[in-house]
């Protein structure tokens, strides 16, 4: 169906990228300052900023749990986010994202430590250039791990998919729309589990077990950005509190 | 907003109860881990839908009606028909059904059910054109459900794929002036798969088909992945705040791809492919 060539000769994609290669991350944490914990990540054109509130007292109160936290998630995409100007009414869609950003950072939070709690992840999109769920779990992550809230571990995130034929990893959204299959995985990798699994197209069983491999390695690989951020960021506090003292 | 929401409370004599019999290979029901409930296929049950089917697992009960009307085709996509899937919890199914519009859990469920037929390629779509770029077949699957007893993934995508097989397409005569007038005849829908949704649940570390709700209720995940007549993966969805390791999700696409085969060697004869 597709007319353009996804993948030259040489095996290289549109954007010169090889297929089990990454685009170019960007990863900031504490940027914004009424947050507890925040962060921003850049994926290729993905923007995606992520602030969190809590642990704080549920609100409304009846949908406090008694033996645990309660996590609220919204995905949101901005109205300019998008080639065409998107409602900022929340889809389908993204009712359906904020369900499974959820579904797939809750695992890696303590959240038995907050009895009639309430941690709230807020994700907006500013730009999306496909992938856009995986760069928020990767942002959301951050940003609870700047809120000083307690984790398993950080929970990393990225798409293998098939375009012309090849596996791929992290499709952007020229990629994802002319491909013949998606599916995003987030994982956390001290527990080596798989907290996001998701899939749309046609994969065969041996593609998929090999995508599912390729997705491992993508997210061992963001993983390590992840953690060298939130290093340097508070080795940078620390000289800042050295210079002060 | 997705928020962390409660599972009815369940007894804890009966989850451990549940979860006692699941080390021992048994369930409350006497199903083995790998065993479906039994599955009823009911098609043909509304007279005024184009197609319909109701379908019982077990104690749990889906109805799906397909319309077909005549409407725009998406604009990037001039050539081809148009599906919509929707599912509605209506309140008569559980007592913990509100009315109101579709909650994430419907709009969960409706866009899983969408993947599978969607990605399978199920209806052709570029037969349901009756002028290009401007007026479509439009398929309307819309999933009602009855009795909720766990694992309403894969009664309704039976349900959607029973109704579907059993569509007929109105056929229509379309004048010079580009107006449509519907015939009193009828061509059945064009179908050219036959996707198929199988649930695994993970109580513990053990994986079992086909929960039913007590089960779902202490499980921590379910993974749903729906395979092609020729076994190929066409969705997948977990959902659920639990994980699943590697092996387990190797070993759930296994049991789905061979789960789906039986299920359409029984109830769809003719999409058995290789028997």
């Amino acid at each position: 169906m597709s007319v353009q060539k996804l993948v030259n000769e040489k095996g290289l994609r549109i954007d010169g990228r090889r297929l089990d290669e990454i685009r170019p991350i960007k990863m900031e944490v504490g940027l914004l300052a009424n947050a507890d914990g925040s962060a921003y990540v850049e994926q290729g054109r993905n923007k995606v900023l992520v602030a969190v509130y809590g642990p704080r007292e549920a609100h409304p109160k009846y949908v406090g749990l008694h033996d645990r936290a309660v996590i609220r998630c919204r995905y949101h995409m901005a109205p300019f986010s998008t080639e065409e100007r998107k409602s900022p009414a929340p889809s389908r869609r993204e009712v359906e994202i904020s369900k499974v950003v959820r579904e797939a950072l809750e695992p890696a939070i303590f959240s038995e430590q907050y009895p009639r709690s309430m941690i709230d992840i807020f994700i907006e999109v500013l730009q999306s250039d496909g992938g856009s769920r995986c760069v928020s779990i990767t942002a959301a992550s951050l940003a609870l791990a700047d809120a000083g809230i307690p984790l398993r571990d950080l929970v990393a995130a990225c798409a293998v998919g098939k375009i012309d034929g090849n596996l791929a990893v992290d499709l952007s959204d020229i990629e994802d729309k002319l491909g013949d299959a998606d599916m995003p995985v987030a994982i956390i990798p001290a527990l080596n589990r798989i907290s996001l699994l998701q899939m749309d197209g046609l994969f065969t069983e041996e593609e998929f077990v090999k995508a599912l491999d390729l997705a491992r390695n993508a997210c061992m690989k963001i993983y390590e950005i992840q953690k060298q951020t939130l290093r340097q960021k508070y080795l940078q506090e620390k000289e800042e509190d050295n210079e002060k003292g | 907003m997705s928020i962390t929401s409660e599972a009815e409370p369940l007894s804890k004599i009966k989850s451990k109860q549940i979860v006692k019999l699941l080390n021992s290979g048994e369930r409350l029901d006497g199903r083995s881990l790998l065993d479906y409930r039994d599955i009823q296929i009911e098609t043909g049950v509304i007279d005024k839908a184009e197609g319909s089917a109701i379908v019982s697992l077990g104690n749990t009960k889906v109805l799906v009606g397909v319309k077909v009307e005549l409407g725009e085709p998406y604009p990037d996509l001039p050539d081809q028909g148009a599906l919509t899937v929707n599912a509605e919890f209506v309140p008569l199914a559980y007592r913990y059904f509100e009315p109101g519009p579709p909650d994430e859990n419907s709009i969960e469920l409706a866009r899983v059910v969408d993947r599978g037929i969607r990605e399978a390629k199920t209806i052709e779509m570029d037969k349901l054109v009756l002028i290009s770029g401007r007026l479509v077949y439009v398929v309307f699957v819309d999933v009602y459900i009855l009795n909720h007893d766990g694992n309403l993934i894969d009664a309704s995508g039976l349900a959607a794929i029973a109704a579907l097989l059993n569509t007929k397409l109105p056929k229509y005569e379309v004048k010079e002036n580009g107006e449509a007038k519907k015939t009193s005849e009828y061509d059945s829908l064009p179908i050219k798969d036959c996707p198929i949704p199988v649930t695994v649940a993970k109580i513990n570390d053990k994986i079992l088909v086909d929960p039913t709700l007590e089960e779902e209720n202490i499980a921590t995940a379910k993974l749903t992945i729906t395979t092609t007549k020729d076994g190929k993966i066409c969705a997948i969805q977990k959902s659920g705040i639990g994980t699943f390791t590697f092996k387990e999700v190797l070993e759930a696409q296994k049991l789905a791809k061979e789960k789906a085969r039986d299920i359409r060697k029984r109830f769809f004869k003719e999409w058995c492919l290789g028997e």
